[in-house]
């Protein structure tokens, strides 16, 4: 699980702009669709459809999220940066358990994390407490802690 | 229209995204790397995002009753702040401090075409059902019992 841990560059304009776009994105949702622009619940809906034309909002929203690289290429000339510091057993262990994760505690970083927030819903305050401590946690325990134990890092 | 307009919401999603380092696990870990290689961009992300729909919420609610495709908003109105979501949230964050990618962050990058990102997916998806599942069964014994 231990590779390089290179830094990455401070981007705090390029950030700013994502983030505000992020938070557009959520109020036209909710002005069309009226409804919370969270990844976790969109996925699940597209996953285990109730109606059909509930989930084709849900797929044609899925597959303008996935265009957003290529409107990126577009705007700037390259793809945007996905470095993978982890290795791909890292990436299944750590998707299948952000995947109970985010069900069991009923949303992830975008519908907690930006849209509860937000609407300073009590649960996702502290839904996004909770997880953004057990990230930090578990980023020092592999990084600092684990790591040194296998005479990494 | 209707077509159009909803996959442009999610086209500006997955730019913002793109834009943002939210789909860059690289960055994404070094933000909670105090100890570490700290990147503090997220900050930005969270702040430029939250301020956005802070006040757009509020306006949109003010001036509307409905929302454009649909008879009614649909938001969560529980306040309830029990195991279920207090133990999921954590668990999601060893999951997160792992792998690098949310959900929010990965289904734009999926787009970039980085094998990565698809192997995270899948992995999340399998994570998916195999909560559903197990909620049935709890569901299904709580049933068991109350009968």
């Amino acid at each position: 699980m231990i590779t390089e841990f290179s830094p990455t560059e401070f981007t705090p304009w390029a950030s700013l702009i994502g983030g505000l776009l992020i938070g557009a994105a959520a109020v036209l949702l909710m002005a069309l669709q009226g409804r919370i622009f969270g990844a976790t619940g969109i996925l699940a809906g597209f996953l285990t459809p109730t109606n059909s034309s509930d989930w084709a909002w849900r797929a044609i929203l899925l597959a303008g999220m996935a265009s957003g690289p290529l409107a990126f290429a577009a705007l700037t000339g390259h793809m945007p940066v996905v470095e993978v510091p982890v290795s791909k057993t890292a990436l299944i262990i750590g998707g299948f358990i952000v995947g109970i994760g985010v069900s069991y505690g009923s949303g992830c970083t975008s519908g907690h994390g930006v849209c509860g927030m937000s609407r300073l819903s009590p649960r996702s305050i502290v839904a996004t407490l909770s997880f953004m401590f057990a990230t930090a946690v578990t980023v020092y325990l592999i990084r600092h802690v684990f790591g040194q134990v296998v005479g990494g890092a | 229209m209707k077509h159009f307009l909803t996959y442009l919401t999610g086209l500006i999603f997955g730019l913002g995204i793109s834009m943002s380092g939210m789909a860059n696990p690289a960055k994404v870990l070094n933000f909670f790397d105090f100890a570490g290689t700290w990147d503090p961009s997220l900050v930005f992300v969270m702040g430029g995002a939250v301020t956005v729909s802070f006040f757009g919420y509020r306006a949109l609610f003010k001036r509307y009753e409905t929302p454009a495709f649909e008879p009614r908003f649909i938001v969560p109105t529980s306040r309830v702040i029990d195991a279920k979501l207090v133990g999921g949230s954590l668990v999601f964050g060893v999951g997160w401090g792992i792998a690098g990618f949310c959900p929010g962050g990965a289904l734009p990058a999926l787009g970039a075409l980085d094998a990565n990102v698809w192997v995270f997916f899948v992995a999340l998806v399998a994570g998916i059902f195999a909560a559903k599942f197990m909620m049935k069964l709890t569901a299904a014994k709580a049933a068991r019992r109350a009968a």
